[in-house]
């Protein structure tokens, strides 16, 4: 009778061993479906130029997503600017000095930012920046996307600072450091590797968003590199491109999808790596 | 005989909680002071309010005085940055900075102080400090490498190096010993020999064999309060209360 007892209980955990590894394969199979299947419809256009040509207009063959690749580069770059700066600041706050209840206050605000549709941070910058200047720009786009770097890259430094032992901040205070120079040169110093990857992070995140550059930066058939135009973006490029009814504009849709990931994916194991130096 | 520390009437409550009672004593220029008894006697609590560790902690208050050279440490007048480069402390875990080297670890505190050094000058008051912490011959030629990579015993050399590369004047040790193993712990405590020699020195520890090896002075504390004070031989073979007497012969704590 025990022997029946003990062969079910074997039996239900294996069973329940496998049902958690069966939904771990089914959580990382997207990454792979996406990734093989771009690489399968993109490669047909995935050539040289495909990196270095402006898009070209319907039926003349090549063109590329050049002036999308650099629109990124520069709303990223534009974006990251002031906000790691503030971020970083913001999470150093929460960490080392938040205690109470405006420190309570803005961590809940940072919270609800982070889950706030990306789009409605494409209408904050439409209506601070685009109505106001009456015109669609990199600014537009940079302020829309600093609304969602920023509260991620806010967690994320208030998290990996409080992995820094309390030791470490005492021994640097026992030395006679100042507390903001213990803060910035010896805790935050500590941390750099974490924080550096939930910058990474953020912006892997930042450079795929389209929703909120749609209504700000609105995007661009030719090179543009002043900041108060309208200007190209990957994913932009991408989205028009794939929404035209042009088979060969599909093709050309896929190839920009599979250079955007793979720049995502880049980024992802740059912070991947940089966390295990830290080890 | 020169007093360094002066405590008169010292209590320390965290919130409601009161730890220390009206601890009276001295602490005398270039000897070693030991300040004993059994865990949460307040000992650590006691010897974190001469450099003021304390302050970062929310409702920690202290009452009466800590004169070092006539001035109350707690006073307006004292600027707990520079009373910590006067009172420099070791910690019970060895705590050197995680992603420095060996060298960063004894020079931060020069580099950050503000002193302007050159980068020679850094380099032969990290040489100085860590040959006087007898941990020079064993990492001279590992200085790059992280200070984390070092034995326990060579961390917590290390970290009296970085103390003593700000001059300090007094160290304070707070069990630096109760986290390493018997052969780190007799080459710590000749060192403490030392190091006595030039500078004043303070050490908690529940430990009485290393009381006894290491202290010229021993204080006895029990319950937040000081039971008795005396020359170390006098303390441990004859001390005046019943207390004293009962925890050294192991009869509790």
């Amino acid at each position: 009778m025990t022997g029946t007892i003990t062969f079910r209980r074997k039996a239900v955990d294996r069973a329940m061993k496998w049902a958690f590894v069966l939904c771990a394969c089914l959580v990382i199979l997207p990454l792979f479906l996406i990734f093989f299947d771009l690489l399968i419809k993109g490669a047909k256009e995935l050539r040289w130029t495909l990196l270095t040509d402006l898009p070209r207009p319907v039926g003349e063959a090549g063109g590329g997503i050049a002036n999308g690749i650099l629109g990124t580069v520069v709303i990223t770059c534009l974006t990251m600017s002031w906000s790691v700066p503030i971020a970083v600041m913001c999470g150093i706050y929460l960490a080392e000095y938040g205690r109470g209840k405006f420190a309570s206050a803005v961590r809940f605000t940072v919270d609800t930012l982070t889950g706030v549709p990306s789009i409605i941070m494409g209408i904050f910058g439409y209506i601070l920046i685009v109505l106001p200047m009456k015109r669609f720009s990199a600014w537009a786009g940079a302020a829309a996307l600093s609304m969602i770097f920023i509260p991620v890259v806010v967690r994320t430094t208030e998290d990996m600072l409080r992995t820094v032992p309390t030791t470490v901040r005492e021994a640097a205070l026992a030395l006679g450091i100042e507390r903001w120079k213990t803060t910035l040169f010896i805790t935050v110093r500590t941390a750099s590797a974490g924080i550096l990857t939930g910058i990474l992070l953020a912006m892997a995140r930042i450079i795929g968003e389209t929703a909120p550059l749609l209504i700000t930066t609105l995007g661009n058939q030719f090179w543009q590199t002043r900041l108060d135009q309208p200007m190209a973006s990957l994913p932009l490029q991408v989205f028009s491109y794939a929404i035209s009814p042009y088979e060969d504009w599909h093709d050309k849709a896929w190839a920009g999808a599979l250079v955007l990931i793979t720049m995502v994916l880049t980024i992802n194991i740059v912070a991947r790596v940089l966390t295990r130096e830290k080890k | 005989m020169e007093i360094v520390f002066d405590i008169r009437d010292l209590s320390s409550w965290f919130g409601d909680h009161q730890i220390l009672k009206k601890i009276r004593m001295q602490i005398a220029k270039n000897s070693v002071t030991s300040v004993m008894g059994p865990s949460g006697c307040g000992k650590s609590t006691f010897i974190r309010c001469l450099n003021r560790m304390h302050d970062m902690t929310p409702g920690f208050r202290t009452e009466g005085e800590i004169l070092l050279d006539g001035v109350n440490v707690y006073s307006e007048r004292i600027d707990p940055v520079y009373l910590r480069r006067r009172v420099g402390m070791v910690f019970q875990q060895p705590n050197p900075f995680p992603r420095m080297s060996v060298f960063e670890n004894v020079a931060v505190g020069l580099r950050l102080n503000g002193r302007n050094m050159s980068k020679a000058d850094i380099a032969e008051v990290v040489e100085r400090s860590l040959t006087m912490a007898a941990l020079w011959n064993e990492v001279k030629d590992h200085l790059s490498q992280p200070g984390m990579s070092l034995s326990g015993g060579q961390q917590q050399r290390l970290c009296i190096a970085r103390a003593l590369a700000v001059a300090p004047e007094v160290l304070l040790m707070d069990e630096p010993c109760s986290a390493l193993d018997p052969m780190s712990t007799a080459k710590i405590e000749e060192l403490i020999e030392d190091l006595s020699e030039k500078y004043t020195i303070a050490v908690v520890t529940h430990n009485m064999q290393q009381a006894a090896r290491i202290s010229d002075n021993v204080a006895f504390f029990l319950m937040g309060e000081l039971i008795e004070m005396d020359k170390s031989g006098k303390i441990f073979t004859n001390p005046s209360d019943k207390r004293t007497e009962q925890y050294i012969t192991g009869r509790f704590g």
